[in-house]
């Protein structure tokens, strides 16, 4: 048991050493301070010992600049630490503009990930060395948290919405992947692998065994759910053209059925594209009747974000033409409806 | 100034004697069950409460005891995955909502809040009795829920796992923690109107105990807070029995909302917690040091900032959620705020200590292990306070290791420190010195021995809440249940000593640690049913100190 032994954890990703560098300084700094406390009162415990049954010491009357000496040193190293905590933090929150993109689904309890190229793996993620990652995770049913301590990064993993966190591997090998935040019977056994590999060993793993592009099978999930019946992208539609919104402003006329003030618009991201497809009630897009069924129930949360790929993917004109084999959601509905009767 | 203590004793106090044992007292003047049972003795009550939170805390104590056994070895084999999981959220909820919050406030706060003010009793002693049988519902209801097999959601109760997934009694142990909070609510009020109206004459709230400063802003709390953590365990009911969307998505609710109310209590909880012990400090060292408390007016009211703080930082439990990163660093920078009135209080009892005659009889003894773990949990704080170092450091056993050096060593060596400080005013007695200083020792040593690697485990990435582990983080195991044993022994050697010492131990006198405030200076020891013969008048700050000799001279 005393080989595996460490008393740092791996430092892999680009962040780790500033997190250690600010942990390092806050040590000094608490260890100085306890030194101080420590010390202090030992020496006056021996100084000032009872030496006679009947001596009362003076009673001390306050001593202005000590007082003030002990509230604003004390303000301003916590100012310092606020100051580069938010430095390190922004460092830590805010993904670079350039980094790709994985997706991840947590659930009772295992980890779901999906590659853009259709690579899908559990309780695994591979991902290459040097190249910043954005991971995109929500959950199945309860709230988990998707840690990876030799990267220093952490982010909960909360059903119903999406939430996301970066890093850059700087150091090929396997790391821990655990769920920190508790999440029932086997949450300590919801741990997967982080594996950082070299470029050309990442591309050649993305090559093997994938099915088709997570964008793909998207488009698979657009026409067999009938997304495409009213989003044809055509003058006849009876919904949005969807072509190009990704991640664009698009003007909203009412939320959750209340009329709202002209102009109004939202972000189309995923989170916005999620809430669409699930209550499609919630903001709906100036101009269009709000006739759309809700599709909550009908699509687990894997292939909600296929559908995502494929509508960032979508560019002006590739709506692809609507396949009378598949049949209408109103049919898709019932099913699911005799499904639940049963 | 230095005589300042000999000359102005202008209101009356008693020699300091040992009584007689014809002396009719508040524990010799009714002997009936009932007269225990049904009394609107504070002084009663608070032994009620002493017992019972006593049994909750073995309770707890052996379920830790339980959690740690398990964390020996890397593999689950002492316990199935569920019964660990029950195990942990039994201890949290025992060792919170039944000892530690009770603890202090209502053992010590009811024994002493009147006697230090000079009242008869508190504002209003039926409501007392319902808080103590308030607490008493409360405890039954959530050890019926053990009983029935537990609730496996952890004591933060976190949505929608406890409303829609969990299949344990989580609305039984729901409804347990909702009737107790009453009785902290009513507690609260009850000592916040007592230190208002009931103070005896001459006692200006600037002549106030500083003991009685910390309860008051504490009581503060509770009526504030525990409304919040009541409705949120309602909601949470209200889900899980008549599914109602309030906190799972799918039923249109949102689950980062229970967490801000959630915490909206629980956060300052955690003050009610701590702040006794910090009142209970500040007696301890004025009189073993026999100096005023320096710095009084500051200590007061940084026990005031830090439960007015301590409502404005909640959201620092939550910096992993995906909040706006705007919302984590205003919360960051607010838990500062709460570092500065706690150091303040650190520094002002070393200079307290500074040229003072300072003995070391056991509550002091307790009173420095409590300084060191109180200094070392609130400056691992600020790793946590910190956005840059919580991110890495949140849910892992970091967390585990700096709450519990606030609330087991900060507030329980406080609850120690008071109670081994009031045992000879409570009972009469004295207990061995010896094995008192021997515990208190035991305690330090074995407190840390249990946490401090677990600062360690927590850098190195160990999540909480797992009770199997790669094999890597065994060795800070080892060790951290190595010390859980030490300090076992130094919490169960005061129930024999101080059980000893109630019935066998030498008499102690009304005054026996040369105390200053009306608790030790105008009763008896202990105190008759009614604590005082003669209202006593006060004339002067609290902490000026005449020794033992000078006392039995000037009367």
């Amino acid at each position: 048991m005393f080989e595996e032994f460490k008393w740092l954890p791996e430092q892999a990703s680009t962040v780790a050493p500033e997190v250690d560098m600010l942990t390092l300084f806050i040590v000094v700094v608490t260890v100085l301070i306890t030194a101080l406390v420590g010390v202090l009162t030992l020496a006056f415990a021996v100084a000032f010992r009872r030496k006679s049954e009947s001596y009362i010491p003076a009673p001390s009357f306050g001593n202005v600049p000590l007082e003030i000496g002990w509230t604003l040193i004390p303000v301003l190293i916590c100012l310092v630490m606020f100051s580069w905590g938010v430095k390190v933090y922004s460092n830590i929150v805010i993904p670079p503009a350039d980094a790709m993109e994985i997706y991840g689904v947590g659930r009772q309890w295992m980890w779901k990930i999906q590659h853009p190229e259709g690579q899908r793996e559990i309780n695994a993620l591979h991902v290459p060395i040097g190249r910043p990652v954005k991971v995109t995770l929500t959950s199945e049913d309860v709230i988990h948290c998707f840690s990876i301590p030799a990267f220093r990064v952490k982010q909960d993993v909360v059903p119903g919405r999406y939430s996301s966190l970066w890093f850059q591997p700087t150091k090929p090998g396997t790391y821990h992947l655990f769920c920190s935040e508790y999440c029932g019977t086997e949450h300590s056994r919801m741990i997967g692998k982080v594996i950082v590999m070299e470029e050309a060993d990442y591309q050649k793993w993305l090559s093997e065994g994938a099915e088709s592009g997570q964008a793909l099978q998207g488009r698979k999930l657009y026409t067999k759910l009938q997304c495409v019946t009213c989003h044809t992208g055509n003058a006849e539609a009876k919904a949005p053209n969807l072509e190009g919104i990704y991640r664009k402003h698009i003007p909203i006329s009412h939320i959750d059925g209340v009329k709202i003030k002209d102009g109004t618009k939202v972000f189309a991201d995923d989170a916005y594209i999620r809430e669409s497809i699930l209550y499609p009630n919630a903001k709906v897009a100036a101009g269009w009747e709000s006739i759309m069924p809700t599709y909550q129930g009908l699509v687990t949360e894997e292939e909600l974000l296929q559908v995502i790929a494929y509508i960032k993917s979508l560019n002006q004109g590739q709506t692809p033409p609507r396949t009378e084999e598949t049949p209408t959601p109103a049919t898709i509905q019932n099913k699911s409806a005799n499904k639940e009767a049963n | 100034m230095a005589t300042v203590g000999l000359e102005s004793k202008t209101f009356e106090k008693f020699p300091d004697i040992v009584g007689r044992d014809d002396d009719v007292n508040y524990l010799n003047h009714e002997h009936s069950v009932a007269s225990w049972l049904i009394t609107l003795d504070h002084k009663r009550i608070g032994l009620l409460y002493l017992v019972t939170i006593t049994l909750m805390f073995l309770l707890g104590g052996a379920l830790a005891g339980a959690i740690r056994l398990e964390l020996l070895t890397p593999k689950g084999d002492f316990l199935a995955a569920d019964t660990y999981n029950k195990a942990f959220t039994a201890h949290g909820i025992i060792m919170l909502f039944f000892f530690l919050i009770p603890s202090i406030p209502a053992v010590l706060g009811n024994f002493v809040l009147p006697l230090m003010i000079g009242a008869k009793d508190v504002a209003f002693p039926r409501l007392n009795l319902l808080s103590y049988y308030l607490y008493f519902a409360g405890s039954v209801i959530a050890l019926t829920a053990l009983l029935l097999g537990g609730v496996d959601t952890g004591w933060t109760f976190y949505t929608p796992f406890s409303s829609t997934y969990s299949n344990s009694y989580v609305v039984v142990m729901a409804s347990g923690l909702f009737v107790v909070g009453f009785s902290s609510i009513l507690t609260g009020l009850n000592f916040i109107i007592t230190v208002h109206r009931m103070r005896c004459p001459g006692l200006t709230w600037f002549r106030l105990p500083l003991f009685i400063w910390a309860i008051y802003a504490t009581s503060v709390v509770q009526l504030l807070g525990t409304p919040v953590i009541a409705v949120t365990l309602g909601l949470l009911g209200v889900e899980r029995v008549l599914g109602v969307g309030i906190f799972d998505p799918r039923l249109g609710g949102d689950p980062i909302l229970f967490q801000h109310l959630f915490w909206f209590y629980s956060h300052p909880a955690v003050y009610i917690m701590i702040l006794p012990s910090l009142g209970v400090t500040s007696e301890v060292i004025a009189t073993f040091s026999r100096k005023n408390v320096f710095g009084y007016h500051i200590i007061a009211f940084s026990s005031i900032a830090i439960a007015v703080f301590g409502f404005i930082v909640w959201a620092h439990h939550m910096f992993t959620t995906g909040m706006s990163p705007y919302a984590a660093m205003v919360f960051s920078l607010l838990t500062f705020s709460v570092a500065i009135p706690s150091g303040i209080k650190v520094f002002s009892w070393l200079a307290t200590m500074y040229g003072g005659s300072i003995s070391f009889d056991t509550p002091m003894i307790y009173a420095f292990g409590f300084l060191g773990l109180f200094t070392i949990g609130g400056l691992t704080g600020l790793f946590l306070s910190t956005l840059g170092t919580d991110i890495h450091l949140h849910d892992t056993y970091f967390i585990v290791a700096h709450f519990h050096y606030i609330m087991v060593g900060g507030a329980i060596m406080g609850y120690m420190a008071g109670i081994h400080f009031w045992w000879p005013k409570m009972t009469g007695r004295l207990y061995s010195e010896f094995w008192g200083k021997l515990s208190a020792g035991i305690t330090f040593i074995g407190f840390n021995f249990t946490f401090f690697p677990q600062f360690i485990l927590g850098y190195l990435g160990m999540p909480r809440r797992y009770y199997e582990y790669p094999d890597e983080f065994q060795v800070l195991n080892v060790f951290s249940t190595a010390g859980a044993s030490i300090l076992a022994i130094g919490y169960l050697m005061p129930l024999f000593y101080m059980i000893h010492s109630f019935f066998f131990g030498e008499k102690a006198s009304s005054n026996p640690y040369g105390g200053s405030t009306l608790d030790w200076t105008n009763t008896t020891s202990p105190p008759s049913p009614h604590n005082f013969e003669k209202t006593p008048v006060v004339t002067e700050e609290p902490y000026h100190f005449h020794g033992k000799e000078a006392a039995v001279v000037s009367h």
